[in-house]
């Protein structure tokens, strides 16, 4: 109940399809999503192998209350090895698609081999058909989705793809839903393009029901949906400004890195947050802001809808991108302009509708950007790598510059297109990728924010800001404020955010919620709506669960204690400015306590007693 | 007094709340393609709209039906759908000026709003307001205090009432 207990296996070399019953056990261990497609990958892939071979496989997949009338109900999630990290990735989107698959009565669908010719899947609720994608390969997420739309006569299909870039093999190309919603990280899409599938497109029309008490769930959805309109940041600051809301409160605190996180504030900050999304431009009188947007059930609202200056340099005599569009979010905008010091809200605005256009993740490229920049000020790389673009920080042209290379994989692009650690290597620079295990830093800087340092050092798919965001606590007071600049307890505040991450990842629900929602009010709404007792305490123990699978899956795949670091220069280059100044991230006095409270050796290994008690 | 329901596309962020809640009133199951009520996103301009029937009270569909399986229900004002009578013929979806009547294949009947017999489920959902259920003569009323508020000295503050903190969702079957 509330999962629909089947599983579609594609078989991308054979072209074979077929339907089998979902693990029901494995349900009540791992949830659904995040925890349910990793403990199939866990079983069905040997973690060493190549991650853009045959071998891997790909998962799309929901969580028990997907497309329910829960609020938020409507996430997917696409879980994979990563060709990026070499870890495990689970990379998460909303939008409709997911509600979609749940309509058209799939929990999940895994995706094996590699198709000789590109292909697209087709599924209209139990009938899925391979079809020939040879016209489709080469087209923008946007022109595919245009064209299937076109070729179906139905605006309500739902449609995932990749664009041009996952073709061309960037590394952290995306899986990109509805035109602007993304399983952004890790390079899913990537793996995907390297199975010749360009697109699920779907249409489901069966519905959700069959839970475990209706009435039941219900009143639980509709009091949580109260607790999240009463609350200050998911009833009023998300819709209104967005995740941006973040941007100018980071920088007071001194901790959004910018300049490839050499520094700790950016004098800029105000001119590309949410605030100024609001503000009519002094060229056109109309803000860059349309409006908000939610995605499928969400009472929230956070997405921004943009309208660019038509008049901005970048988007001149270009009517491709003078309507309304899937606008900048905080992690984007960090990325794309705090990081790389533009100050220029259209520039960002036009580099984040080519990451959806094209499907690459505005975090790492926006980081590799800056790392790049860094090269090319330093005199490490010059006007003949970058192929003539001037390549300074604070520069909007040459931003814009990137992203239409990397959109396309051309020219510097295709080397932009590796990501920042190889990137890095290739100028002989390693120290100057801002990553952990190969992954981009999101906009949070761990020497102002001492519990995202060990986060970002011990998350199983490379620095992220999703896997324990333990800015809820030390910054925003959330559940209970813990002082930013200190150590003491972070391990602890750390392990509970991750676990109850991975169960929230799990369910079908945006972890946004969690700015307003504990477990205490999760766990009623998947009581009423799935088979099984689920408490917060269950909550919690799948959560941890999870996480250990997802270690281990790493440490098979090679991946070692060693790899819980961070780079030199957040450990040994003090914050210059702000209330960290004279600060580097302590991770040394975290990561051991963190090892043991997981219940894990010194040197990161699963004991055999945690394996136990958490059932591995 | 009778009510309507009033759409105001502009406080709508296409979230679907109202077609899960309609889709599980009318149909015991979270279901856009079955509610009766619909959200239309305009992606090139950024604007979603709600859209259902608005009872007309010379209804074409209640007068094309060749069955009479289409009545007023005289305490909401709805035009209703008797399920038993409907004989699928589909002639009110074509009578329909504004499409709100369509056909359910999985029933062989037609559906539409019936505004769940003076409760409806679309406006208890919406978390914006954009999906309210006023005072059927006073539809105007809100537009209206909005434009009596301006002043040469600045709007004039109106508390407006909080709707009910939590709605309650009761099915009688």
């Amino acid at each position: 109940m509330a999962w629909t207990g089947n599983v579609m296996r594609v078989n991308l070399t054979t072209g074979e399809i077929s339907t089998e019953a979902l693990n029901k056990q494995w349900a009540q261990e791992y949830l659904g999503q995040r925890g349910l497609a990793t403990k199939y990958l866990y079983e069905e892939i040997d973690p060493k192998i190549d991650a853009l071979s045959p071998e891997n496989k790909l998962i799309m997949v929901t969580g028990p209350l997907t497309g329910t009338m829960a609020s938020t109900g409507g996430r997917y999630s696409v879980v994979t090895k990563s060709p990026l990290t070499g870890a495990v990735a689970c990379s998460n989107s909303g939008g409709f698609i997911g509600a979609e698959l749940k309509m058209a009565g799939w929990d999940m669908i895994i995706f094996e081999g590699r198709s000789p010719t590109p292909v697209y899947l087709h599924i209209e609720n139990e009938r899925a058909e391979l079809l020939p994608a040879d016209d489709l390969w080469g087209k923008s997420v946007w022109d595919t989705d245009e064209e299937l739309h076109r070729r179906y006569q139905d605006p309500l299909l739902r449609i995932s793809c990749v664009g041009r870039s996952a073709e061309q093999g960037n590394l952290y190309a995306g899986v990109i839903n509805d035109l602007h919603r993304a399983a952004g990280r890790s390079g899913v899409g990537t793996v995907m393009a390297s199975k010749h599938l360009k697109a699920v497109a779907c249409r489901g029309t069966k519905g959700v029901g069959n839970l475990k008490d209706p009435m039941r769930f219900l009143q639980a959805t509709e009091q949580a949906k109260k607790v999240l309109a009463d609350n200050a940041v998911t009833g009023q600051g998300l819709p209104q400004y967005g995740t941006q809301v973040l941007m100018n409160v980071i920088n007071e605190i001194g901790a959004l890195p910018t300049h490839n996180m050499q520094e700790v504030q950016f004098e800029g900050a105000n001119k590309i947050s949410g605030e100024a999304m609001h503000e009519p431009r002094p060229t056109d009188h109309q803000p860059n802001l349309t409006t908000n947007a939610a995605c499928f059930g969400c009472t929230i609202a956070c997405g921004r809808i943009s309208t660019m200056d038509k008049g901005h340099f970048t988007i001149e005599n270009k009517p491709k991108y003078w309507g309304a569009s899937g606008g900048l979010e905080y992690e984007a905008a960090w990325a794309l302009g705090t990081d790389t010091g533009v100050d220029d809200l259209e520039a960002l605005t036009y580099a984040n509708y080519l990451c959806n256009e094209d499907g690459f993740d505005p975090i790492t490229f926006g980081s590799t950007v800056a790392a790049a920049m860094e090269l090319y000020e330093t005199g490490v790389i010059t006007d003949k790598d970058t192929g003539g673009i001037e390549l300074k920080f604070g520069s909007a042209r040459a931003l814009a510059q990137c992203a239409e290379l990397t959109a396309k994989g051309e020219g510097f692009g295709k080397i932009l297109g590796l990501g920042s650690k190889r990137l890095c290597e290739k100028y002989g620079h390693p120290e100057l990728s801002m990553t952990v295990k190969g992954q981009e830093f999101p906009a949070y800087d761990p020497r102002g924010i001492q519990g995202m340092g060990l986060a970002y050092a011990t998350s199983n798919r490379g620095a992220c800001h999703l896997r324990g965001y333990t800015v809820a606590s030390e910054v925003l007071g959330i559940p209970e404020k813990t002082d930013p600049l200190v150590t003491d307890g972070k391990p602890e505040l750390v392990k509970a955010f991750q676990d109850a991450t991975a169960a929230v990842d799990s369910s079908g629900l945006c972890v946004f919620t969690t700015f307003a929602w504990t477990l205490d009010d999760i766990a009623p709404q998947l009581d009423a709506a799935c088979e099984g007792d689920w408490t917060a305490d269950k909550l919690l123990e799948v959560g941890e669960r999870i996480w250990n699978l997802e270690r281990d899956f790493n440490l098979r795949a090679g991946l070692t204690g060693k790899d819980d670091t961070l780079p030199k220069r957040l450990r040994k280059d003090a914050a210059k400015t702000g209330p960290a100044k004279g600060m580097v991230n302590e991770l040394d006095k975290m990561l051991p306590h963190y090892y043991e409270i997981r219940g894990w050796t010194p040197q990161g290994e699963l004991t055999d007693d945690t394996r136990r008690r958490l059932g591995l | 007094m009778l009510r309507a329901l009033q759409l105001e596309p502009a406080k709508c962020t296409g979230c679907q709340q109202c077609e899960l809640a309609c889709s599980y009133e009318n149909e015991g199951v979270f279901n856009p393609s079955k509610s009766r009520i619909k959200v239309f996103t305009f992606h090139h301009e950024g604007r979603f709209a709600p859209y259902t029937c608005t009872q007309c009270d010379e209804a074409w569909c209640m007068h094309a039906c060749p069955v009479e399986a289409i009545t007023l229900n005289a305490a909401t004002g709805a035009k209703e759908v008797s399920e038993a009578d409907c004989v699928g013929c589909k002639v009110c979806t074509i009578a329909c000026p504004f499409g709100t009547v369509n056909y359910n294949h999985d029933t062989g009947k037609v559906m539409k709003c019936d505004l769940c017999g003076g409760d409806p489920w679309c406006a208890k959902a919406c978390p914006t307001g954009a999906i309210t259920y006023v005072d059927m003569d006073n539809a105007g009323f809100e537009r209206m205090r909005a434009w009596a508020q301006q002043s040469p000295q600045g709007p004039a503050t109106y508390n407006a009432p909080r709707p009910k903190d939590v709605a309650t969702f009761t099915r009688a079957n």
